[in-house]
């Protein structure tokens, strides 16, 4: 698979790959690092959040 | 002093002007037009801090980079907002982006934290603040997947209880 790094596209069998997640109350997010000669030449991440503000209306009593 | 997710209290005043369309049924403003609506990106020591105080989108803190664009990306907005009865006396009205928020082939080498949700038919004003976790990006794509248009679960829902 090649890979845009900022060395240019460069095919993922040249480069280190590392990957994560966080999984917690506020999101799900995976990323995925790629290293040339030990140089980060590409991540890109992918968040999901799992809260969202929220409002509370009220309308008041008359009388 | 850090960013917060939070509606923004500028954008609860202005839905109460219709200040914001956010659907394409709507006589509001121009007839079944919707507003158009961005997302921009915020460094996690912007200063000042994005937060429910924000009332409009502004440069300031925001993300500069290879590949990003002042004033971020626009919100795939397909879907109109909905209302649902939960009670005789309560309901939530909700809406989500139709489409996922997707900053490709970037470089955003300074941590980042934040989405501002705006409206850039409407002089930017501010509309919600999203947090996450810090991010850097090199060479690669930022995504951020929407959540489930529900009640209980949409990027924006007004309730009452």
């Amino acid at each position: 698979m090649i890979i845009t790094t900022t060395k240019g596209d460069i095919d993922d069998s040249l480069l280190v790959k590392k990957e994560g997640t966080v999984d917690d109350e506020n999101e799900y997010t995976t990323w995925v690092e790629y290293y040339l000669n030990d140089e980060l030449v590409h991540r890109s991440a992918h968040v999901t959040l799992k809260k969202s503000p929220f409002s509370d209306l009220f309308a008041a009593s008359l009388g | 002093m850090a960013n917060t997710q939070s509606m923004c209290t500028s954008f609860l005043g202005e839905l109460l002007s219709a200040t914001h369309n956010f659907s394409s049924a709507n006589p509001a403003h121009t007839a079944n037009t919707a507003d158009t609506f961005k997302a921009a990106l915020y460094t996690a020591t912007a200063s000042p801090a994005i937060n429910a105080a924000t009332t409009a989108y502004s440069a300031t803190g925001e993300v500069s980079g290879t590949g990003y664009t002042a004033g971020g990306i626009a919100v795939t907005n397909a879907t109109n907002p909905t209302s649902t009865n939960s009670s005789s006396t309560a309901g939530v009205g909700y809406w989500t982006p139709s489409g996922n928020l997707v900053y490709s082939t970037v470089t955003l080498t300074t941590a980042f934290d934040t989405v501002l949700i705006y409206n850039s038919t409407q002089s930017n004003k501010a509309v919600s603040v999203h947090t996450f976790g810090s991010q850097t990006i090199t060479a690669g794509t930022f995504t951020l997947t929407m959540p489930s248009n529900t009640t209980t679960t949409a990027l924006l829902r007004l309730s009452t209880t």
